[in-house]
C-alpha cells in the first residue's frame, strides 16, 4: 500500500507537470495580445518592449519557458518554495497572491460539499425508501429544480431575497473567519447554499438509484431472509454497497472546483482562485494562470488518489500491489 | 402428505404479479405439507413456479406488488396475514433459506463471519464476541477448514462451495425447523454438488428440520427427497412419495422430464426432449396447462383444468384427466421402450 501510495505520487508530479505544458502550449499557440505591452505601461518605446521580453523570458521559445518555469519551480526563486514566478500585470509574486485566494476557494468548497453530500445523500435514501410516494416525487422535483437553476440565476436571487430584502445574511465579498467568524458565516451562507444546490440535487439523484439498484440485489434477499429489520437492511446492507460511486463523484467534484467555482465566487464576489485564473486569463497575465492551474491539477490529481486509496478500504475486493 | 397437520402446510397457495402487460400468474392454487425430518422436492422446469412461491413462504416477495392469497401454517399461524415484523421474528429463525447462487447472496463488503453471526443477533440478544464464535462453530460444523481464521475471509475469498457452505451455516443459526433450498446446487461444479446435498442431509438428519428442495435437476431429488412435487406453469402436476414419482409416474409432464433426463447409462440419442416451450403466464393455457405440449392430449385437456387427485387408491397425486388404466398402460410402455434402449 505504502508503495502504491508513493508511486501514485510520483505520477502526480509527471500529470502536474504535462497540464502545466499544456497550459504553455496553449498560451503560446493561441493568437492573442502582447504581455509585454502590460508590463510595460504606457507609451513603451520598442527598445523597452525588446528589454522586458527578454527579461520575462518572452523571446524564448515556449518550451524553453516552460523548463526555466518547471526548474524555477522544483528549486524555488526569491519569493520561497514552490517558485512561481511574478505577474506580468503589478511584478508582484504569484505564490503570495494565489495563496492568498486559496482560503477562499478552499473554504467555499468545504462548506458546499458537507452540505450537498449529506442533503443529497439523505434526500437520495428517502426517496429511494419511500419510491413513488409523494415524498419520492417531492425529492426528485427538487432535484430536478437543483440541476436545471443557473448558479448564476440563483445566486442572484438568493442575494436580493434574502440579503437586500430581508437582510438575514451578509452580502457579497468575503469576511476572513481570521477577523470575524460571525462575519464569515453570514457571509458565506449563501454561497454555499447556492453552490450545494446543483450538487445535492445531482447527489441525491444518484443515491436514490444506486440504492434501488442495489436493494435488487440478491445478497439484500439474504439479508431479510436472517430475518433483519428493513432498517438495518437499508442502512447497513444497502448503503453501504451503493455509497462507492459517490465517493468516486464527489473526490472529483470537489477537486474540479479548486478552480471551477467561477460562477459562484464571481456573484458572490469572493475572489477566488477561478475568478482570479479567469481574469488574468483575458489579461494574457501567463504566471499567475499557471500558478491557479498548478493547484488546481494537484487538486483533482490528489484527490484520484484519496478516492483510490478509500477505494480498498470501502471495498475489500479491491487490493493495491 | 396424509392430510394431517404437518410443520408446514400450505393450502392453495396463490401469487400473482399485476404488471402493465397484464397479471402474471406465477402460482396457482399450491397445496402441500411438509413434516419433520422430510425432505420435499419440487422440481419443475424454469418460470414454473417453483422459487416463487417459497419466496411467497418466506414473506421475501413485495407485498405492495404481488397480490397473495391461500394460506401458509407453520406452527398453526398464517405467515401469509402475519404483520411484517412478526414475520421477520419467524425469518431466519424458524424458517431459513438458501439460495441459487452463492455468489451474489452474500454481501461482498462484509466478513463472512460478520454475515453470520450478524444472523445470530437478528434474533438473539448476546455479545458480539458470542455471535462470532457461534458463527465460527457453524462454519466448522458445515465443513470449513480454519474456520476461526477463514470467519475472517470476505466473500470473494472463499469458493463457490464454500459459499455455500457459509450460506447453509448461516442458515443454521437458529436450529430453524424448516430450511428452503432454492437450487443450492445449481451454480456449483459437479463435485462440489455432491457435497453440498450430502451437508443439507446431514443437517436434516441432525437437527430433525424439515427440507424443502427446489430444483430442476431431477438427480438431485432421486438421490435426497423423500417426496416430490412436479409443478409446471404454477401448477402442481404430480405429488408423491419420490419412489413412486421415479419408478411410477402417473403424469405425462413428470414422463416428459425423466425422459429427458440423462443418465450414465443410456446413450445421449436415447434423450427425449418435451416439445415446445413452457408457457407465458401472463396467458397460460386454457384447461390444462400443459395440454399444448401433451402428445396424450385428448377432448377434455384443452377446456377443462384437472384437479389434483389421487385417480386410483394405490396412486398418488396428479393432475391429468388420462384415465388410471391408461396410465398405467402408457407407464409401462415407457418402461419397457426405456429398457429396449
Amino acid at each position: 500500500m505504502t508503495l502504491y501510495i508513493a508511486r501514485r505520487l510520483l505520477w502526480t508530479i509527471v500529470v502536474v507537470l504535462c497540464v502545466i505544458a499544456i497550459t504553455f502550449a496553449v498560451f503560446y499557440l493561441l493568437p492573442a495580445g502582447d504581455p509585454a505591452l502590460r508590463f510595460a505601461g504606457k507609451n513603451p518605446t520598442t527598445a523597452e518592449l525588446t528589454l522586458i521580453r527578454h527579461r520575462l523570458g518572452l523571446d524564448q521559445p515556449w518550451w524553453k519557458q516552460f523548463l526555466r518555469f518547471a526548474y524555477h519551480f522544483f528549486r524555488g526563486d526569491k519569493y520561497g518554495w514552490p517558485g512561481l514566478g511574478y505577474t506580468y500585470a503589478s511584478g508582484t509574486s504569484v505564490k503570495s497572491l494565489v495563496f492568498a485566494r486559496a482560503p477562499r476557494t478552499l473554504f467555499l468548497i468545504a462548506g458546499a460539499a458537507t452540505i450537498w453530500l449529506f442533503s443529497g445523500v439523505a434526500i437520495g435514501i428517502l426517496s429511494a425508501v419511500k419510491r413513488r410516494t409523494l415524498i419520492d416525487r417531492l425529492a426528485m422535483g427538487f432535484a430536478l429544480f437543483g440541476i436545471s437553476t443557473p448558479v448564476f440565476w440563483l445566486g442572484l436571487i438568493a442575494l436580493y431575497l434574502v440579503w437586500a430584502k430581508l437582510g438575514l445574511t451578509g452580502g457579497t465579498g468575503y469576511v476572513s473567519p481570521v477577523d470575524s467568524i460571525s462575519g464569515f458565516f453570514s457571509h458565506m451562507i449563501l454561497p454555499w447554499i447556492v453552490l450545494a444546490m446543483l450538487y445535492a440535487a445531482f447527489y441525491a439523484r444518484m443515491t436514490r438509484n444506486n440504492l434501488l439498484e442495489t436493494l435488487g440485489e440478491d445478497y439484500i434477499r439474504t439479508a431479510r431472509a436472517k430475518g433483519l429489520t428493513e432498517r438495518r437492511v437499508i442502512f447497513k446492507h444497502g448503503l453501504r454497497a451503493s455509497l462507492t460511486p459517490i465517493v468516486t463523484m464527489f473526490g472529483m467534484d470537489v477537486a474540479l472546483l479548486v478552480g471551477g467555482a467561477v460562477i459562484t465566487e464571481s456573484v458572490f464576489n469572493l475572489q477566488g482562485l477561478g475568478y482570479l485564473a479567469i481574469n488574468e486569463a483575458l489579461q494574457q497575465d501567463l504566471p499567475v494562470v499557471l500558478g491557479v492551474v498548478l493547484i488546481a491539477s494537484v487538486a483533482v490529481a490528489i484527490a484520484n488518489l484519496i478516492v483510490d486509496i478509500l477505494y480498498a478500504f470501502i471495498d475489500p475486493r479491491v487490493r493495491y500491489a | 402428505m396424509n392430510g394431517g397437520r404437518g410443520l408446514l402446510d400450505v393450502r392453495g397457495l396463490t401469487v400473482r404479479f399485476p404488471t402493465p402487460d397484464g397479471v402474471v400468474q406465477a402460482v396457482s392454487d399450491v397445496t402441500f405439507t411438509l413434516a419433520r425430518g422430510e425432505t420435499l422436492g419440487v422440481v419443475g422446469e424454469s418460470g414454473s413456479g417453483k422459487s416463487v412461491s417459497n419466496l411467497a413462504i418466506m414473506g421475501l416477495l413485495n407485498r405492495a406488488r404481488t397480490v397473495i392469497s391461500g394460506e401458509v401454517l407453520f406452527e398453526g399461524r398464517d405467515l401469509l396475514t402475519l404483520p411484517p415484523d412478526e414475520l421477520r421474528k419467524i425469518r431466519g429463525k424458524d424458517i431459513a433459506m438458501v439460495f441459487q447462487d452463492p455468489f451474489a447472496c452474500l454481501h461482498p463488503m462484509y466478513r463472512v463471519g460478520a454475515q453470520i453471526s450478524e444472523a445470530v443477533l437478528a434474533h438473539e440478544h448476546v455479545s458480539k464476541d458470542r455471535a462470532w464464535a457461534r458463527a465460527v462453530e457453524l462454519l466448522d460444523r458445515v465443513g470449513i477448514p480454519n474456520a476461526k481464521s477463514r470467519a475472517r475471509d470476505y466473500p470473494h475469498q472463499f469458493s463457490g462451495g464454500m459459499r455455500q457452505r457459509a450460506m447453509i451455516a448461516m442458515a443454521l443459526v437458529h436450529n430453524p425447523a424448516i430450511l428452503i433450498c432454492d437450487e443450492p446446487t445449481t451454480a456449483l461444479d459437479v463435485t462440489v454438488q455432491a457435497q453440498i446435498l450430502e451437508l443439507i442431509e446431514d443437517v436434516k438428519r441432525e437437527f430433525d428440520i424439515g427440507v424443502i428442495l427446489v430444483t430442476h435437476d431431477l438427480g438431485v431429488v432421486a438421490e435426497t427427497a423423500n417426496s416430490v412435487m412436479v409443478m409446471y406453469a404454477g401448477r402442481i402436476m404430480e405429488y408423491g412419495p419420490s419412489a413412486q414419482i421415479f419408478t411410477q409416474p402417473q403424469h405425462p409432464y413428470a414422463w416428459g422430464l425423466l425422459d429427458s433426463m440423462p443418465s450414465v447409462e443410456e446413450r445421449l440419442e436415447t434423450l427425449v426432449p418435451i416439445e415446445g416451450s413452457p408457457p407465458s403466464l401472463l396467458a397460460p393455457p386454457s384447461g390444462c396447462p400443459f395440454h399444448p405440449r401433451c402428445p396424450y392430449r385428448f377432448e377434455p385437456c384443452p377446456t377443462e383444468r384437472p384437479p389434483l387427485v389421487a385417480p386410483a387408491p394405490e396412486a398418488h397425486l396428479d393432475a391429468c384427466h388420462l384415465p388410471w388404466d391408461k396410465k398405467v398402460e402408457l407407464g409401462s410402455q415407457r418402461g419397457s421402450k426405456q429398457a429396449a434402449a
